[in-house]
């Protein structure tokens, strides 16, 4: 459990440092350095494929964002900040954190599963039947691509669509490029 | 971009070979370790990434034509939809486990067994690899400020 407190404190300074520091290349590090923490997190409560995607994205994530902000003309932020927006986002900062207490006493305590709790449910109908069902040894892959497949089936489009977006403004802004060089 | 010095080529030109396999190995025996399409097909775009950090952005192009990687962008995702499709001829839903159900049970923790669940990992590592790999390239082109088209080969001049 002391693993825990140390990883989230980690995560903690790291995302401060990573909104207050000046300089756009130690917050790129720093918001890695919030992902890898989050991906040990995921390692010691026993999720090791969620740990293997979480450790995979964040350096792909990471690398893209390291090259997207070096060698560009802004590579610092300067000026101050804004009296009326950081009084709008103490205040709504607060409203969730009092809204969120109460959500949290109504959570089940940090390590029990919902669903060892609640007989019926839908997980445990997986957990019990899912190899025979399947065939597959990892349960996780019986869910995605089996009970849930739907859901893999939405992802897979929504990153299809995301990628023929991305590369239809890029082209239109290096078509423009192009005709102007300059 | 000219890529980086004889250290960091030798180095990469090795561990892209041990990524590489690691990412087919994820991908592959997704239905029986930890990890899956997803995971495995974002390792595999990795190890192209270090390619391209290593050696620059011609080197991998003549290895991996950005024609090629949109077209193995839309195979996976075409397979995808076309095992859900099948389930609906062979087993009467959408998406069903044809395969495991009636023609190839297979035996548990075995390479061959789940039915069309490693196919389907093998279709989500492929669309997602070639689609992460697409992301890295056109934030790097448009990065250079100079104009590609996706049609012509990338850097030459249109027009």
């Amino acid at each position: 459990m002391a693993v825990f407190y140390i990883l989230l404190l980690f995560v903690i300074i790291a995302a401060i440092i990573a909104v207050e520091t000046k300089n756009l290349l130690s917050a790129v590090i720093c918001v890695g350095a919030i992902g890898f923490g989050g991906s040990l997190m995921f390692l010691f409560l026993r999720a090791p494929d969620i740990a293997i995607t979480q450790i995979v994205v964040e350096v792909m994530g990471l690398i893209i964002l390291i090259r997207a902000t070096i060698s560009r003309d802004l590579t610092f932020i300067s000026g101050d900040r804004e009296f009326f927006g950081t009084v709008v986002s103490v205040v709504i900062v607060f409203v969730i954190f009092l809204a969120g207490i109460h959500v949290f006493d109504t959570l089940p305590d940090f390590g029990t599963a919902v669903f060892t709790q609640v007989p019926d449910t839908a997980s445990q109908t997986y957990i019990e039947e899912g190899l025979e069902r399947t065939g597959a040894a990892n349960l996780v892959a019986a869910v995605i691509l089996d009970f849930r497949a739907y859901d893999t089936l939405g992802e897979a489009t929504v990153l299809f669509t995301a990628i023929i977006g991305a590369m239809v403004i890029l082209r239109g802004k290096s078509r423009k490029l192009l005709e102007d060089p300059d | 971009m000219r890529g980086m010095t004889v250290i960091v080529k030798t180095v990469s030109s090795w561990v892209k070979v041990l990524i590489f396999l690691y990412g087919v190995y994820i991908v592959v025996f997704g239905h029986l370790t930890p990890g899956g399409g997803f995971a495995g097909g974002v390792v595999l775009a990795s190890s192209y990434v270090l390619l391209m950090l290593a050696f620059g952005r011609e080197f991998v192009e003549q290895d991996l034509p950005l024609a090629l990687d949109s077209k193995l962008d839309c195979i996976g995702a075409f397979a995808f939809a076309m095992i859900a499709i099948l389930g609906l001829v062979f087993a009467g839903s959408f998406f069903a486990n044809f395969l495991y159900q009636k023609y190839l049970p297979g035996e548990p923790l075995r390479l061959i067994s789940a039915g069309t669940i490693p196919l389907s990992n093998i279709a989500i590592g492929l669309k997602v690899g070639a689609s992460l790999f697409l992301v890295f390239f056109s934030l790097s082109i448009c990065r250079r400020g100079k104009g590609v088209t996706f049609d012509s080969p990338a850097g030459q001049e249109q027009e």
